[in-house]
């Protein structure tokens, strides 16, 4: 890793890396013995780790091939790496909180490992931790390949992949320790928003400068989606975060936006984020790695623009279908309807066209798990979006809105589309990063397919038939006009499909820890591809064990 | 003249609509300009060109 800098950017390293230890020395100054004093702590350790390793290899020798030469595979591999990790965190901790549920003694009592605090500790593991990692990392491999260039900056890839892994730390650390903004999806507190901040537009300007580098005339459509990711990412996540802390050495802060303006803009972020985060990044991934390992071109490139255009214009408006029979205004509440159900349209056209490329690669599809990964995340992609203009509908929202039903289709789209994606797309990455002939074993590729599938199906149908339940039985009146069942009455008919639903939960983690022991695997014992003479570059200078 | 909820409301709900149409044409007549079709189909191609090392 290090050994690719030289010996100045190295230096530039170590000031970064100096410069947030010293902003973590002021959190433990200033917050002392307060959560924010704990926080400075981790900060701390967090840079002395990364300065340890920069110190061990300072003076290893320089890079002496003509690095211009190469793309830019390090901050990937790492970042890949790091994904997996997140997500055997993230999907163990959902594991955790959905037993709980079932059986309430899995709190073991301690104010820490309450579901309140748990789960945010799950939603931050699994959609920032690995989602993010997985998305920083695809981005950098898709627009270098894309533009043909590599990236445009050597410490900058590093800041970013390292900044967002400080930001998760921080902000799972917290949860923990009780601190919260009470933000869903956006929970950490001010000084780690203000950091996000600033590794985010390192980000942006890191993937403009790339592209600002491209060797091709027509910028793929993969990155538009990617850009669209990054742009509006930091708009959301700085506009739902504009909060005042009652102190410097306070980690509480109160938001500027009052009363039902909050509501609307949290929602706004909220299934902007969806749409940003777990939605525009990923369809990136499915219009790239799809069409390469299908080894067919998509199958309509006008219609991916149309669908680009159409998603980024209409998810916009569709947060405040969140607020449905609130104090929003009726109208607000009906242009989110509308828009949500409009969105029906741009996003089958993305699911369509990815199943549409596959029409003449069918036998892939049925003999590699890779492909199959994929295909079953268009499918689901396809679904979920659909059960979403459909929930957004205000009628059918009196019935499902905060009832398991939403929690069902949340994880129809996260586990069925966008860690399916993911996982197909990570399977293609790893055996062409690290320059293996193949995955150590197809087979357990195969196994962590159908454990996935399994998973979703059980976790999502467990989830229907106790949402549906749930909204029916609250919705039913006595002859007298009371209402005929009590909230534990609820509980107790919901107690199956909880551990229905710990079920799928653990068939999908175990799939994932599958994954991990392949992956895992192939770095470390599959040979090598024999490399053409012309891949080489003139002298090595990499050394070995990077 | 008097910024308020009304006017917000009443502005939104014209020209908000007429912009997101006129984005709509401007989108589909870059789909469908005859001379794009070239750049996108070799947009399409090219990335199943797998070459390993950055254009000079």
């Amino acid at each position: 890793m290090i050994a690719k800098l030289t010996s100045s950017e190295r230096q530039t390293a170590v000031v970064i890396v100096l410069l947030v230890a010293i902003a973590g020395i002021a959190m433990a100054a200033a917050g002392r013995n307060a959560p924010l004093g704990v926080h400075g702590l981790v900060v701390i350790l967090f840079a002395g780790a990364l300065l340890y390793s920069l110190l061990s290899a300072f003076y290893a020798p320089e890079p002496t091939e003509e690095r211009e030469e190469s793309y830019y595979d390090d901050p990937i591999k790492v970042g890949i790496v790091l994904a997996m990790a997140w997500a055997l965190f993230g999907m163990f901790m959902g594991v955790w909180i959905a037993a709980q549920l079932a059986w309430p003694n899995l709190v073991f009592d301690a104010a820490w490992s309450t579901f309140g605090r748990l789960r945010p500790t799950h939603t931050t593991g699994v959609i920032f931790g690995f989602g993010g990692n997985a998305l920083i990392a695809t981005s950098f491999h898709v627009v270098q390949r894309t533009s043909r260039a590599r990236l445009a900056g050597q410490i900058s890839p590093w800041f970013v992949l390292f900044g967002f892994n400080l930001f998760c730390v921080l902000a799972v650390s917290g949860y923990l320790i009780g601190i919260t903004q009470s933000k869903e999806y956006a929970e950490p507190e001010w000084y780690a928003d203000l950091w996000l901040v600033v590794v985010w537009v390192t980000y942006f300007l890191l993937y403009i400068r790339t592209l600002a580098r491209r060797k091709e005339p027509h910028i793929y459509v993969a990155n538009w989606y990617f850009m669209a990711f990054i742009l509006v990412v930091a708009i959301l996540h700085i506009v739902n975060n504009l909060a005042l802390p009652i102190s410097w050495g306070s980690a509480k802060s109160y938001t500027i936006w009052p009363g039902v303006q909050d509501a609307m803009v949290q929602w706004w972020y909220g299934h902007n984020a969806v749409a940003f985060f777990l939605t525009a990044g990923f369809l990136g991934m499915l219009y790239y790695y799809l069409p390469v390992r299908a080894g067919r071109p998509i199958f309509s490139y006008r219609l991916s623009i149309l669908s680009f255009w159409g998603i980024t214009f209409f998810y916009m408006w569709a947060g405040s279908h969140h607020l449905h029979y609130t104090a929003l205004p009726q109208w607000v509440q009906t242009l989110g309807m509308t828009f949500s159900v409009m969105l029906l349209v741009p996003s089958w056209a993305s699911a369509g066209n990815a199943l549409l490329t596959l029409n003449g690669a069918w036998h892939k599809v049925r003999d590699d798990a890779t492909l199959r990964f994929m295909m079953a995340a268009a499918v689901f992609y396809g679904i979920s979006t659909f059960e979403g203009s459909f929930l957004a509908i205000r009628p059918v929202n009196a019935l499902s809105h905060y009832t398991d039903w939403t929690v069902g289709h949340v994880h129809a789209g996260a586990l069925g589309w966008v860690a399916l994606i993911s996982f197909g797309s990570i399977y293609t990455l790893v055996p062409s990063l690290w320059k293996r002939e193949r995955m150590y074993s197809p087979a357990l590729i195969e196994w962590h397919f159908w454990l996935a599938i399994a998973g979703t199906l059980v976790y999502v149908f467990a989830m229907w038939n106790s949402g549906i339940l749930q909204g029916l039985m609250w919705r039913t009146y006595t002859e007298e006009g009371s209402l005929a069942y009590s909230f534990l009455d609820t509980l107790v008919a919901m107690y199956p499909y909880y551990i229905a639903r710990t079920l799928g939960g653990f068939l999908f983690f175990a799939g994932t820890a599958i994954g991990c022991y392949n992956i895992w695997m192939t770095i470390r014992l599959v040979p090598a591809t024999v490399v053409s003479e012309a891949d080489l570059p003139a002298t090595r200078a990499a050394p070995a064990g990077e | 003249m008097d910024l308020d909820y009304d006017t917000l409301v009443a502005f939104s709900k014209s020209w908000g609509l007429f912009y997101l149409m006129g984005f709509f044409l401007c989108v589909v007549v870059y789909a469908f300009w005859p001379s794009n079709r070239k750049h996108f189909t070799r947009a399409k191609t090219s990335i199943l060109d797998q070459d390993d090392k950055p254009w000079r």
